[in-house]
C-alpha cells in the first residue's frame, strides 16, 4: 500500500506542478493570437492551402496566423464568437458557410476592385465574400465498361438499369449533398425524391469519400462514379495519364449533375486588420494564388485568363454556370432528410 | 428482499447512508464547483433554446424525424451497452477468476482497444467490409471500442472483492456457475453499471463512428443543424433532448447501483482459488481471442498496412514529435483536472448519499452525452465573453475536457470508494483523526487503484478527443487527433497512419501504468 500511495503522491505532485506551469505559460509555449497578426480561420485543409498561406506571408510581409478546422464548425464558431472574435479573415471550403456569416452580418463588404477581379457570378451579389476557386461535379467512368458515357448530357442517364450495382458514390460527401440539393432545386421535392428512389433502386455502391469512389472506378469495381473533377486530375498528375484507367465526363452545364461549387473568403466585420485582410484576399486572387489552385489542387481559377501549367483543365467559361444559385444551397437539412427517407445515407 | 441470500447480502451491505445529512464542507464545496462547470454548456443551450421561442421548439421536438432519430439512438445505445457489459464482465472474470491459459496476457490486452479512436476503427472496418454500413457496423465498432469502459472497473472490482464470500457460497454447496451469478455478479454490479453508463453515454455522443458507418442517429442531426443552416437554436433544442435522455439513463443506473455492496470488516484482497474451466477453456479462450482480434489486431493491422503503404511519401518526424508532445501534454492536464474534480464528487456519491449528493452527481453526468462540438461551441460563446484571455489557450480546452470527461473519473472514484469498507474510516475517526485526515490516510489510499483507473481512462479519452480540441486548441498546436483529421481530410491515409499509430502507442502507456498499479496493490500484504 505504501508504495502505491507514494507513487500516487509523487505523480499527483508532478502533475500539479505541470498544471501550474501550463496555466502560467499560455498553453505550452504556443504563441497566442496577436492583435498585430492577420488571423485566418481556414476551413480548407492545411495540406491543401498551408503552403499558399505561407507564400502569402512571404510575399506580402503580413504576419499571418492560421487556425484550421472544418468550414461549418468554423462558421458556427465565428457566429458564437460574435464581435469578440480574433479572426480577421474566413477562408471557407464552400459558399454555404460564408453565406451564413453574411446573413448574420458578420462579414464586411469587400472593395469593388477585389470583387471585380473574378469572373461574373463568382462573388456574392452583396459583396460580402468572393470565390477563390471552383470545382465541378463530374461523372468518372471506366471506358472499358461504359464507353457510352461520353454521350451523356444529363445525370438522369445514370438511372438506366444497365448500371445496376455499377455506380459508386460518396453519400456523406458535402459536394454530393450539394448535388442533391441542386437536384431538389431544379426538379422540385417530388421530382428529386423520384430521382433518388430510382437511383437507390439501381443499387449504387456507397463509399466513404470521392477518392475511394475514383479507386473503385479505376479498378473496374464499378463502371461509373459521381465525384468532383479535381480528384481525377490529381490522380493523373500523380500517376501519369496512362496509369489511370478511369476517365471523366462533364455533363451539360445546366444539369444538376454538373454543379459548380466554390471555395471562397470573406473579411470579418469589425476586423482591425481590414487592410491586411484585403491584401490577403487580393493575393488569393492574384496570378500566383490562382495558379496555385490550378496547379496544386487542380481546382478552377476564378480569375479570367489564368490556366494551369500542370493540368489540362476544361476552361471554366466553357462549363458555364449551372442554373443553380450557390446561395440557395443552404437547405442541407431537407436534403439529408430526403436521403435518409430513400435510404441513401 | 425475502430470500435468505438477499438478506445475507443486506447484512453485508455497509450503512452507506450514514452521515448523509452532514456533507463535509471540504467535499461539498468543490463538488458544487465541479457541478457548476459541467452545467455551463447546458446553461448555454437553454439560452439558445429560449431564443427560438416555444412554437419553434415544439415544432422541432415533434417532427417525425426527431422522434425516429431518438429511437435509433436509444436502440444503438441499448445494443452497444448490453454487448459491452457482456464482453467486459466476461473478459474480466476470465482474466481474474479462472485458470484460463494466458489470462495475464488477456488481462493486459483487453483494455487496449480504448487506445483506438472509434473513427479509426470505423474507417478500418468500412474500407474492408463496405456492407457493414448501418446499424450492424455501428454496433460492432462501438462495442469493440467501448467494452473496456466496463472491463476496467469490473476487473478492479474483482481484484479488490473479498473472495471470502465466494468461498463461503462454494462451501455451502453452490456450483461455480451459481457462485458466479449469485455472488460474483452482485459484487461487480456497481462497477459494471458505472461502466455501462459510460458506454451508453459515449454511444449517444459519438459522431465519428456513426458518420463513417452512415447510421443516422441523433448526433448526426445536431451536426447537420450546424452544418446546414447554421441554425444554432435547432441544434440547441436537439442537444437538450439528448441531455434529458442522459439524465434518464443515469438516474436508471443509480437505481441499479442503490444495491451496492461494500465490504464489512477487514476484508482481504488475496489470491483467489481460480475456477477450473475444464473443457470450457477452449471455447471461452477462443471467444476472448476473437474479441481481441476484432477489437485490437484488425484496426492496428489496418493502420500498419496504411503506414507501410504511405512510407514512400516519407514521414514528417518533427511534426509527429510535436503532435505527440502536445497530445500528451493536453491529455495529462485534462486527466489531472478531471481527477481532481472527480475525487470530491465520487467520495460524496459513495459515502454521503442524500438529495444534495444525488443532484450534484447527476449534474456532472448531464453533459456527458453532448457531442464534443456542442460543448466546444458553448465554451466558445462563454470563453470569448467571460475569459477572453484564456480563449483558445490550454486552460479553456482543459475546462472542455472536464465538462466532457469528468463523469468517467467520477464513476471510477465512486465505485472504488463504495467497495472499500466504511469501518476503517470509522475506526480512524474514533481514534481521533480529523475528517480530512481520514480522507487522506484511509479513504484515498484504499480507493487509489480505482482513482488511478479513472485518471487513466480520462487520459486516454482526452488523447482521442477531436471536435473540442479542434476549436479550442492553442493556435498552431496540433495534437495527434487533429493531425490525423488533417491528413484523412485530403484522403492521405498513408500519411495519417503514423499519427494513428502514435496515438495508439501513446494511449497504451497509461493503461500499462494502470495495470501495474493494480497488480502491485494486490501483491502487497496489509
Amino acid at each position: 500500500m505504501k508504495s502505491v500511495r507514494r507513487a500516487l503522491a509523487v505523480s499527483a505532485a508532478a502533475l500539479l506542478t505541470l498544471t501550474m506551469t501550463a496555466c502560467g505559460e499560455d498553453g505550452g509555449g504556443e504563441e497566442p493570437l496577436s492583435d498585430d497578426a492577420l488571423v485566418i480561420y481556414s476551413g480548407r485543409n492545411e495540406n491543401l492551402v498551408g503552403p499558399l498561406l505561407e507564400k502569402l506571408e512571404d510575399e506580402t510581409g503580413i504576419d499571418v496566423q492560421v487556425r484550421y478546422a472544418g468550414s461549418s464548425e468554423l462558421a458556427a464558431q465565428l457566429l458564437e464568437e460574435g464581435e469578440g472574435t480574433k479572426a480577421d479573415l474566413f477562408f471557407s471550403q464552400d459558399a454555404g458557410a460564408l453565406g451564413a456569416l453574411a446573413k448574420a452580418d458578420r462579414l464586411d463588404t469587400l472593395p469593388e476592385a477585389t470583387l471585380a477581379e473574378v469572373q461574373d457570378g463568382f462573388a456574392d451579389p452583396n459583396g460580402h465574400w468572393v470565390a477563390t476557386s471552383a470545382r465541378a461535379r463530374v461523372i468518372a467512368y471506366d471506358p472499358a465498361q461504359a464507353p457510352e458515357v461520353t454521350e451523356m448530357t444529363t445525370v438522369d442517364a445514370v438511372l438506366d438499369p444497365k448500371y445496376k450495382g455499377k455506380i459508386g458514390f460518396a453519400p456523406t460527401n458535402a459536394s454530393f449533398q450539394s448535388f442533391v440539393t441542386a437536384l431538389r432545386l431544379t426538379k422540385g421535392e417530388d421530382g428529386a425524391k423520384e430521382w433518388l428512389e430510382k437511383f437507390a433502386a439501381n443499387e449504387p455502391k456507397a463509399y466513404d469519400n470521392n477518392i475511394l469512389v475514383l479507386d473503385a472506378v479505376d479498378s473496374g469495381q464499378v463502371a461509373l462514379g459521381l465525384i468532383n473533377h479535381y480528384y481525377w486530375y490529381e490522380r493523373v498528375a500523380e500517376k501519369g495519364a496512362d496509369a489511370v484507367k478511369a476517365k471523366i465526363h462533364f455533363l451539360d452545364s445546366d444539369d444538376p449533375g454538373a454543379l459548380v461549387n466554390v471555395a471562397g473568403a470573406g473579411i470579418l466585420a469589425g476586423s482591425p486588420q481590414k487592410e491586411a485582410a484585403v491584401k490577403a484576399v487580393d493575393f488569393l486572387l492574384s496570378e500566383e494564388g490562382q495558379r496555385y489552385f490550378a496547379d496544386e489542387t487542380a481546382e478552377y481559377p476564378v480569375v479570367q485568363g489564368i490556366t494551369s501549367t500542370k493540368h489540362d483543365l476544361v476552361p471554366l467559361a466553357e462549363l458555364e454556370r449551372s442554373s443553380v444559385d450557390l446561395n440557395s444551397l443552404d437547405s442541407l437539412e431537407q436534403t439529408l432528410a430526403l436521403l435518409d427517407e430513400v435510404g441513401l445515407t | 428482499m425475502t430470500t435468505p441470500e438477499a438478506r445475507a447480502a443486506d447484512a453485508t451491505r455497509a450503512p452507506t447512508s450514514r452521515g448523509s445529512s452532514r456533507v463535509p464542507f471540504f467535499l461539498g464545496a468543490p463538488s458544487v464547483v465541479v457541478a457548476g462547470i459541467t452545467l455551463l454548456p447546458i446553461a448555454y443551450l437553454l439560452v439558445r433554446t429560449a431564443e427560438a421561442g416555444a412554437s419553434r421548439v415544439a415544432e422541432i421536438v415533434l417532427r417525425e424525424r426527431t422522434v425516429l432519430l431518438i429511437g435509433r439512438s436509444v436502440l444503438l445505445a441499448a445494443l452497444v451497452t448490453s454487448l459491452s457489459i457482456a464482453i467486459g464482465v466476461g473478459l474480466a472474470f476470465l482474466a481474474t477468476r479462472t485458470d484460463l491459459p494466458g489470462r495475464r496476457v488477456l488481462a493486459g490486452l483487453a483494455p487496449l482497444p480504448l487506445a483506438i479512436p472509434s473513427y479509426v476503427a470505423a474507417f478500418a472496418w468500412i474500407s474492408a467490409v463496405p456492407e457493414l454500413a448501418g446499424l450492424a457496423g455501428s454496433v460492432l465498432v462501438l462495442t469493440l471500442c467501448c467494452y473496456p469502459y466496463v472491463y476496467l472497473p469490473v476487473l478492479a472490482a474483482l481484484r479488490r472483492a473479498d473472495p471470502g464470500v465466494e468461498e463461503v457460497a462454494r462451501s455451502l454447496g453452490r456450483s461455480p456457475s451459481q457462485v458466479f451469478r449469485e455472488v460474483t455478479l452482485r459484487q461487480v454490479r456497481p462497477a459494471a453499471a458505472a461502466g455501462g453508463l459510460l458506454v451508453a453515454l459515449y454511444t449517444l455522443s459519438d459522431f465519428g463512428a456513426v458518420s463513417i458507418l452512415r447510421y443516422d442517429v441523433f448526433t448526426r442531426v445536431i451536426y447537420t443543424a450546424y452544418r446546414s443552416s447554421f441554425d444554432r437554436s435547432t441544434a440547441a433544442v436537439l442537444s437538450l433532448i439528448l441531455v434529458l435522455l442522459t439524465v434518464a439513463i443515469s438516474v436508471g443506473e443509480s437505481r441499479v447501483r442503490r444495491r451496492d455492496i461494500a465490504r464489512v470488516g477487514a476484508g482481504v484482497s488475496r489470491a483467489v482459488q481460480p475456477v477450473r474451466l475444464g473443457g470450457l477453456r477452449f471455447p471461452l479462450g477462443g471467444a476472448a481471442g476473437v474479441v481481441l482480434a476484432l477489437a485490437l489486431v484488425f484496426p492496428i493491422g489496418s493502420l500498419l498496412w496504411w503506414f507501410l503503404n504511405g512510407l514512400s511519401a516519407g514521414i514528417d518526424g518533427v511534426h509527429l514529435a510535436e503532435s505527440v508532445a502536445a497530445t500528451a501534454w493536453l491529455a495529462l492536464l485534462g486527466a489531472v483536472a478531471c481527477t481532481l474534480g472527480a475525487v470530491p464528487v465520487g467520495i460524496l456519491a459513495a459515502r454521503h448519499r442524500g438529495s444534495f449528493t444525488t443532484v450534484v452527481e447527476q449534474i456532472t453526468y448531464a453533459g456527458h452525452a453532448l457531442p464534443g462540438i456542442v460543448v466546444a461551441l458553448a465554451l466558445v460563446f462563454l470563453g470569448v465573453r467571460v475569459v477572453p484571455w484564456v480563449y483558445q489557450e490550454a486552460p479553456l480546452l482543459v475546462l472542455a475536457y472536464v465538462v466532457l470527461f469528468v463523469p468517467t473519473a467520477v464513476g471510477a472514484v465512486r465505485s472504488s470508494v463504495a467497495q472499500s469498507s466504511v469501518r476503517g474510516e470509522e475506526v480512524a475517526r474514533s481514534l481521533g483523526a480529523t475528517p480530512t485526515d481520514v480522507l487522506r490516510r484511509v479513504t484515498l489510499p484504499l480507493a487509489a487503484p480505482g482513482i488511478g483507473a479513472g485518471s487513466a481512462l480520462v487520459l486516454l479519452t482526452c488523447m482521442k478527443e477531436l471536435p473540442a480540441t479542434l476549436l479550442l486548441r492553442p493556435t498552431g498546436t496540433d495534437t495527434l487527433a487533429t493531425s490525423l483529421w488533417t491528413e484523412t481530410g485530403v484522403g492521405a491515409y498513408g500519411a495519417a497512419a503514423p499519427y494513428g499509430l502514435a496515438l495508439v502507442v501513446l494511449a497504451v502507456l497509461p493503461t500499462i501504468w494502470l495495470m501495474r498499479l493494480t497488480d502491485r496493490e494486490r501483491g502487497t500484504p496489509r
